[in-house]
């Protein structure tokens, strides 16, 4: 209990640093997390390969600004993706639509690991199976204990 | 004169190379009476090689210092102004230069072979050497036919243009030689796949021979990206540390291939299992290294477009890929079936497990491939454009590293040939107790729990406390005698842990503040306080730049002064961040400036409290340090008698 007048002291501390903190860019917090949420999902169209949250070009600022606009308007990020997919094409999505021309794309990573794993376990099985049939000869065994005999020197 | 000089030594190494790459090849087939000679022209021709190339770069980097812009390469990436360090730099900051640094990287490593394989076969050596040769005759053909960094301008200009600013960072002086000692690294594992299969002598020996070279390429490659995100994230001002950028993704993907590589040679070397494998990711690895340099170099990324209106360097270096590719993996299944399938091994066992990895590891690089190449693809077809980016990356690689991770605490507990369940579960009890706890508990500690942070806890107790463990078990058993292979193994796998922690704990714990600060304006972010003393203006030799003053405190005591920079670069348009960053063990406070907002001095200012970041590049260079301890192995020293006492009698 000794420690808590230092604790308060943090508390209060903080509390009045915070007070004279300086003022966000953003007029209201909330609708700026979403904005940033959604320009994550988007590409710089003028930018080499920058999400529109990362890139400081012009036109990056007006499309967070107008994005900032229809989240205040109460449109859902759906409908605000979906604008912004009407304007520039898919495009501007840095997560493509699943649609017939980027199945492959979406499917691939799937696919290569059930076939990568289906082929691990069907050579494993083959491998196995053709291990099972008695491998040395005599001779052979006689000889593989002499070369262990002399590695163990 | 000096850039003709380089130019001749270029040339000359292409002949070098070429009695490199052809004459100890057909030695080593022992068909001319004449063998013995040209098997001995191997080591001097690598040597030559190597050397010419060292002259023919240090006359580039001469004519850069003595900025020589009547020289075309260096009138465009150099000028008077820009400081000694980055004229220096700027011979590979270009295309062509660092083409003539990926070759001379080339040489370098058979150079290295040359000297460091008294122990190997006289042809063996001869045509791991004969085949960097002929990678080298590829490359250099293209840097003399479509890219000449020597190639002069005429009238000279007076001035040259500037460097990229973005380059203009130590990062650069850095990064780009260590990632090219990676990437180009695997070609010596691709070397020794490739003789080996032309020798049909793909035992247990050539695995133990090529390890060493292909852990010290995977351990440039993995310093090299590391240096390269951690340049990233001090130099783009937005705080992040991998953007899963195509050019990144071209690092990634030898890198990953590379990993699963190391563990295959390992089956390989100790059990003489799964060879044909081990020769396709060693094929794969260096494959993709030159899909690498195809990707950055050709202009494809870009635009497809743009590539198909200037399509002469692209399209030779895709001709070369082909040759590579398409030669390798003739020759592989023109061989590969000579070879014995090696030790049996129970479903449950150090083997299968390696597999597993290998598998997942394939399928990671796969599908990296997949998302970068796919948007190419597309478009090539005329399909319509696309953008992959971050959150597929995210949503494909999440899933199928996870396994992966979780593997890594149970493989090395598992024995060769058969591992017994029951003993390995009892083993990893207390690792399992302790990560679930840390899955719970710990996110809470920090903040708050989510799905994402309990995870990455889980994943990272788990991996760390198993090679805790596993490491306090062997020393109680008498660790004196452990091997600095298994000091190497643990050492990484520790690393991977610490990477895991940063990324989870950035993820999900960062804290990032947009505000618009006057001077005397005070910011609070993660506990600390920033205090805007002052912006003012100051010069640089090549850019002036504006300089914020910024006070770090926490409770009332400073901490440190912190000066961000916006710099505008004579030479180019766009502004450029330096963003002043207090590194410590446990955060990094991040301040960058953004735009001033009006006349009276309020600017935008973007401020980042990035928990446990600097682990991520601390656990990037302890999986580096891992494959160095590994390096040190005696058993890579010694001379390789069991080949010379046993002649044939164990080739199953």
């Amino acid at each position: 209990m000794k420690r808590w007048p230092g604790y308060l002291f943090i508390v209060l501390a903080t509390s009045m640093v915070f007070a004279a903190d300086a003022p966000p860019l953003a007029a209201d917090e909330i609708v700026e997390k979403r904005m940033v949420a959604i320009s994550e999902e988007l590409r710089c169209l003028v930018c080499q390969n920058e999400s529109l949250a990362a890139s400081r070009a012009d036109l990056a600022n007006d499309l967070r600004r107008e994005i900032r606009k229809m989240i205040v308007q109460g449109k859902t990020d759906r409908e605000i993706l979906d604008f912004m997919v009407a304007r520039y094409g898919d495009f501007v999505l840095y997560r493509p639509p699943v649609k017939s021309t980027t199945w492959l794309l979406w499917g691939g990573p799937f696919i290569l690991l059930v076939v990568g794993l289906g082929t691990l376990v069907f050579f494993l099985r083959r491998r196995n199976r053709n291990m099972s049939m008695p491998a040395l000869s005599e001779e052979q065994r006689r000889r593989a204990a002499a070369l262990l005999d002399q590695s163990d020197t | 004169m000096t850039p003709e000089l380089g130019h001749f030594a270029l040339i000359l190494a292409l002949m070098a190379a070429l009695l490199q790459g052809l004459l100890p090849l057909i030695g080593a087939q022992r068909i001319s009476s004449y063998s013995a000679q040209w098997i001995a022209l191997a080591r001097p021709a690598a040597q030559t090689h190597f050397l010419l190339l060292v002259f023919a770069f240090a006359c580039l980097a001469q004519s850069f210092l003595t900025n020589d812009f009547s020289v075309a390469y260096v009138a465009q990436n150099s000028n008077t102004k820009l400081p000694a360090m980055y004229q220096f730099a700027a011979v590979w900051g270009g295309h062509e230069g660092s083409l003539l640094l990926w070759v001379l990287m080339l040489s370098g490593w058979g150079a290295a072979v040359s000297l460091a394989s008294r122990q190997l076969p006289e042809a063996m050596v001869a045509r791991v050497l004969a085949v960097l040769g002929l990678v080298s005759i590829g490359m250099l053909a293209f840097i003399l036919f479509t890219s000449n960094p020597f190639e002069r301008l005429l009238p000279a200009l007076a001035e040259g243009r500037d460097l990229n600013p973005l380059l203009q960072d130590p990062g650069l002086v850095f990064h780009p030689p260590m990632l090219y000692m990676g990437y180009v690294g695997f070609s010596v594992a691709f070397a020794f796949a490739i003789a080996a299969l032309i020798s049909g002598r793909l035992d247990a020996a050539w695995a133990r021979w090529s390890r060493p070279w292909t852990t010290a390429a995977w351990v440039f490659l993995t310093i090299g990206i590391a240096m390269g995100s951690w340049w990233a994230y001090n130099e783009l001002g937005w705080g992040g540390w991998w953007f899963w950028d195509p050019v990144e993704n071209a690092s990634f993907m030898p890198w990953l291939a590379g990993t699963a590589l190391i563990h295959s040679l390992a089956i390989t070397e100790k059990r003489g299992a799964f060879k044909n494998w081990t020769v396709l990711l060693a094929i794969a690895a260096f494959s993709l290294s030159l899909l690498g340099t195809f990707l950055v170099r050709s202009g494809v990324l870009t635009s497809v477009h743009a590539f198909a209106s200037d399509p002469s360097r692209g399209v030779f270096i895709l001709i070369l890929l082909a040759v590579v590719i398409g030669s390798s993996l003739t020759l592989f299944a023109w061989r590969a079936p000579k070879v014995g399938v090696g030790g049996a091994f129970a479903l449950v066992s150090r083997e299968t497990m390696l597999l597993i990895n290998n598998v997942l590891l394939v399928v990671a690089a796969g599908s990296v491939l997949l998302g970068t190449l796919y948007p190419l693809l597309i478009d090539a077809l005329g399909l319509g454009k696309l953008s992959v980016g971050p959150p597929y990356f995210n949503t494909v690689f999440v899933p199928v590293m996870v396994p992966l991770l979780l593997l890594i605490a149970v493989g090395p507990l598992a024995r060769w040939k058969h591992a017994d369940l029951r003993d390995m579960a009892r083993r990893l009890r207390v690792s399992f107790i302790l990560a679930l706890l840390a899955g719970a508990i710990f996110p809470h500690l920090m903040g708050i729990w989510t799905p994402m942070t309990a995870l990455g806890s889980l994943l990272a107790v788990w991996i760390a406390s198993s090679t805790v463990f596993q490491i306090a078990e062997r020393l109680k058993i008498g660790g004196g005698n452990a091997s600095a292979s298994f000091w190497g193994m643990h050492l990484a796998h520790f690393g991977i842990a610490v990477f895991v922690i940063g990324v989870t704990l950035v993820g999900g714990y960062q804290e990032e503040k947009d505000v618009r600060m006057q001077t005397g304006a005070t910011v609070s972010v993660g506990g600390y306080q920033l205090r805007l003393l002052d912006i003012g203006a100051a010069p640089g030799p090549n850019y002036h730049a504006d300089v914020g003053t910024f006070e770090l405190s926490r409770n009332g005591h400073v901490l440190k002064t912190l000066y961000p920079e916006k710099r505008h670069y004579f030479s180019s348009q766009m502004p450029m961040t330096e963003a002043a960053i207090d590194t410590g063990f446990t955060r990094d406070i991040y301040v960058s400036l953004g735009e001033p907002l009006d006349n009276q001095g309020a600017w935008s200012v973007r401020v980042y409290f990035k928990p446990f970041i600097d682990w991520i590049w601390g656990g990037c260079l302890l999986m580096a340090a891992g494959g160095f301890l590994a390096l040190l192995d005696r058993r890579y020293r010694l001379r390789v008698k069991a080949a010379v006492t046993l002649p044939g009698s164990v080739s199953a």
